[in-house]
């Protein structure tokens, strides 16, 4: 019965984003949204955590949204989500509603792996049949682009800021989608929607896996990263070249690296396209940029390791 | 719009009309505009599946064009545009030039 | 009619949802609501309610839960204490100001710091802005009966608002008393079925809850707000007729007792109401004209109704078991309000008593009471706000 994710068949569903939102142009979060939407063959009931995404989509009167779709606070879209379902499984049990329906929460970074990392964890944990998905642009950017937990090691943010002492962001970035994972949910996944199929094929699993989903989805925000507006899918393309955003998911507990470049670029390549990683090339600065490199290293092979360990056993 | 009275919203700030942006403007965003040159469009459809503001028109899975009330001109279908034998589809030229 | 029984509030509150059978609970433990929650698990282990229940992780996901589970289309109820009702404070203005109806039981405790565990209403009071129907209970039988009350009155087209309703911890919510259950079905038939304004899970008719509001709609929606809070004035009075047919107990927007000829009078919430009526009966005895108004609907606050009852006393001192630090106690503030719409009115003063679970005796009363007595007399005023029932 599913569509198969050829983009000339796909182009037949309806759009479930309208335009006429007043997400900046050029922004990877309603690209993301619409990949997954197009990509469900479930009606989806969606909560969306306060951020860019939620503010945008529906400025009064207005609403993108073609499906019903539920905005109540910043840290709780999961747990929100989490009572829909809720409510639909008792009105389902009790014989009051005849539908098969799937549930869905967007949320960004900041509503993901900081304020809302709570309420995700709670939900994940209570094994509601939910998907989560991240739209993760590394700052606080509806706010003015301020450093997150997923903003990456070196990043110059207006709390992080390229200084005399200091060069932008200290810490490296929080791996979500291994915390999740460690959830021992029944899929998650990272992603990123300059690989569309492979998008859209994680999402479909997560949609129609029983129980919850996490996704992450490289999400490049223009604004906060400094690059022109049209680049948007190359930067996603130059992340995973260079293993800044590996692709990878994670079935049933066992880990699958989706994609592997033939030729691993130095993240250098990823970071010189944009403006807040410009002082980590000033004289002085090698060392972190080594450390950056170290990190992505380490990292990569940790997961091949795991995913070899995973297909042995 | 004509703005409404208190009476006449929906209970607790509800907007029962789903996916009414569409009848909002944000192509009066746009600095650069998209044209097409279809001579060089192979029918990928990639600048529809990478165009943040829903603005590819397809049609019996072609690309047929743009919308213009909603393309906020970021240029992300040229950029994505393979075209035909190195000669892209799509092209941005300022707005009003 | 119903069964008589001996139980603690939390069990009546318990049993008050298992015939209510909500289609969605959502709660976190905390003393000392921590047991309707518990036995309200039981009744979801053995199949006693059709109910779904979300063990969330904190009181604010239990809030957040609560909103979907509504906004979703059916009945949804909570209960809390305290720092769970505080840690909710964001989620509350938000099932307000989205219209959602849904019902909590709040066992009133302190709020910290100092820790404590025990009956006030510092964490009730700090949530009177919230855009929350209030309803105060004095006793197990009260708060059973205005739960049952409060599913309807929420619920009510015209009004459309979630609704605590408050009860003390330990002195009710842990103490045993004799009240009486109604039948099942006879609370089934009082609440009826609920429908849904916008249920989210109608896929069919797509809504959005919670869009970004600007000046140029806000206020409408706020204004919106404020007529159904002052409708569920009225809706609770209706409410209450139909609840004395079924049970035979009557309720008002507030209770007055022997307040009618009283010359000084004790407003006063909850359990120590209790204890001030048994102390107002040995000033009756002794000839004083003493009485008592008992608040119960606190939001929305019946300033006419109250300013009527009062106006003809000649001093009256408002009980708060909470305050507001700096300024007066959240009763007196509303019932110094209220005392505004008439131009005779009775000298006002304000006691704090009881914070943090502290004893409030018969003695404690009296003193108010022959103070009272005193002002009614001579018209002097020692002091409008004081501490009482505290170690000088």
């Amino acid at each position: 019965m599913s569509t198969s994710l050829k983009l000339k068949e796909l182009s037949r569903k309806e759009e479930l984003l309208t335009g006429g939102h007043r997400m900046c142009a050029g922004c990877g979060a309603p690209i993301i949204v619409r990949q997954i939407l197009l990509a469900s063959d479930r009606p989806l009931i969606a909560s969306n955590a306060t951020g860019c995404l939620e503010v945008s989509t529906t400025i009064f009167p207005y609403t993108s949204w073609k499906i019903p779709w539920i905005h109540s606070a910043f840290e709780n879209a999961a747990a929100t989500i989490s009572g829909v379902e809720s409510m639909y499984r008792s009105l389902k049990k009790q014989g009051k509603l005849d539908k098969d329906l799937k549930f869905i929460a967007f949320g960004g970074d900041g509503g993901t792996y900081d304020i809302g990392l709570q309420s995700l964890s709670g939900a994940m944990e209570r094994g509601h049949d939910i998907v989560y998905v991240c739209y993760d642009n590394g700052a606080y950017m509806n706010t003015g682009i301020q450093r997150s937990s997923a903003t990456p090691k070196g990043a110059d943010t207006t709390t992080s800021p390229a200084g005399t002492v200091k060069q932008g962001k200290q810490q490296p970035r929080k791996n979500m989608t291994k915390i999740m994972a460690a959830h021992n949910i029944p899929y998650a996944a990272q992603a990123s929607p300059s690989n569309w199929r492979d998008l859209m094929t994680k999402a479909r699993k997560a949609i129609e896996v029983d129980g919850p989903a996490f996704l992450n989805v490289i999400s490049p925000c223009n604004r906060g990263w400094r690059t022109p507006t049209n680049v948007t899918i190359e930067l996603c393309k130059t992340a995973i070249e260079t293993c800044f955003w590996p692709l990878y998911e994670y079935e049933d507990g066992k880990l699958t690296v989706n994609y592997k470049p033939k030729e691993i670029k130095p993240v250098t390549e990823f970071l010189k396209t944009q403006g807040r990683f410009k002082h980590l090339f000033n004289p002085g600065n090698e060392g972190l940029l080594k450390q950056i490199q170290d990190d992505i290293d380490r990292d990569w092979e940790l997961l091949l390791k795991q995913e070899a360990c995973d297909k042995s056993n | 719009m004509k703005l409404k009275n208190w009476k006449e919203l929906a209970i607790g700030s509800v907007v029962p009309e789903a996916g009414n942006a569409d009848s909002y403007n944000t192509g009066s965003w746009r600095t650069f505009r998209p044209a097409i040159i279809e001579e060089n469009c192979i029918q990928c459809l990639f600048c529809w599946i990478y165009c943040p503001d829903s603005s590819i028109i397809v049609e019996e899975e072609k690309m047929v064009g743009f919308d213009y009330e909603h393309c906020k001109g970021c240029g992300i279908c040229a950029d994505v545009c393979p075209g035909k034998k190195g000669k892209k589809a799509i092209e941005m030229a300022e707005e009003g030039k | 009619m119903g069964k008589l029984l001996a139980v603690t509030g939390n069990q009546a509150m318990a049993e008050a949802m298992r015939q209510i059978n909500p289609d969605v609970c959502a709660a976190y433990p905390i003393t000392p609501s921590t047991e309707v929650m518990q036995r309200f698990s039981s009744f979801v282990a053995d199949g006693a309610v059709d109910t779904e229940l979300v063990t969330v992780e904190s009181e604010h996901s239990a809030m957040s839960a609560c909103i979907g589970a509504a906004a979703a289309g059916g009945r949804v109820m909570t209960a809390t204490s305290s720092q769970g009702l505080a840690l909710m404070w964001e989620m509350l203005h938000i099932a307000s100001g989205n219209r959602i109806p849904i019902v909590l039981t709040l066992v009133n405790r302190a709020l910290s710091a100092p820790l404590n565990i025990h009956g006030d209403h510092s964490d009730s009071m700090g949530a009177r802005d919230c855009g929350w129907i209030q309803i105060y209970s004095e006793n197990g039988q009260e708060a059973y009966d205005n739960l049952i009350q409060a599913v309807r009155i929420a619920e009510h087209e015209d009004v459309r608002l979630p609704a605590m309703v408050c009860m003390d911890g330990f002195i009710i919510s842990h103490s045993i008393e004799s009240m009486e259950y109604l039948d099942d079905q006879v609370v089934r038939d009082f609440i009826g079925s609920f429908t849904p304004t916008y249920p989210l899970l109608d896929n069919d008719n797509p809504v959005t809850y919670g869009p970004l509001v600007l000046p140029d709609y806000f206020i409408e929606f706020k204004k919106a707000q404020h007529e159904a809070t002052m409708a569920a004035r009225d809706v609770t009075l209706e409410v209450a007729k139909d609840f004395a047919k079924i049970s035979g107990r009557s309720y008002g927007l507030f209770e007055d007792y022997k307040l009618d000829d009283a010359d000084i009078a004790l407003v006063i919430l909850n359990s120590a109401a209790g204890t001030a009526k048994d102390v107002v009966d040995e000033f009756r005895n002794k000839g004083i004209k003493a009485g008592i108004l008992k608040p119960r609907l606190f939001r929305p606050f019946p300033y006419e109704e109250v300013g009527d009852a009062l106006k003809n006393t000649k001093a009256v001192a408002v009980l708060d078991r909470s305050d507001s630090y700096g300024g007066f106690g959240p009763g007196y503030m509303e019932i110094a309000s209220a005392l505004m719409i008439n131009s005779s009115r009775p000298i006002l003063i304000n006691k704090i008593y009881g914070l943090g679970g502290r004893d409030f005796f018969p003695e404690h009363a009296g003193a108010v009471l022959n103070e009272l007595k005193e002002i009614a007399a001579t018209g002097n005023v020692k002091t409008f706000k004081e501490y009482i029932g505290y170690r000088d």
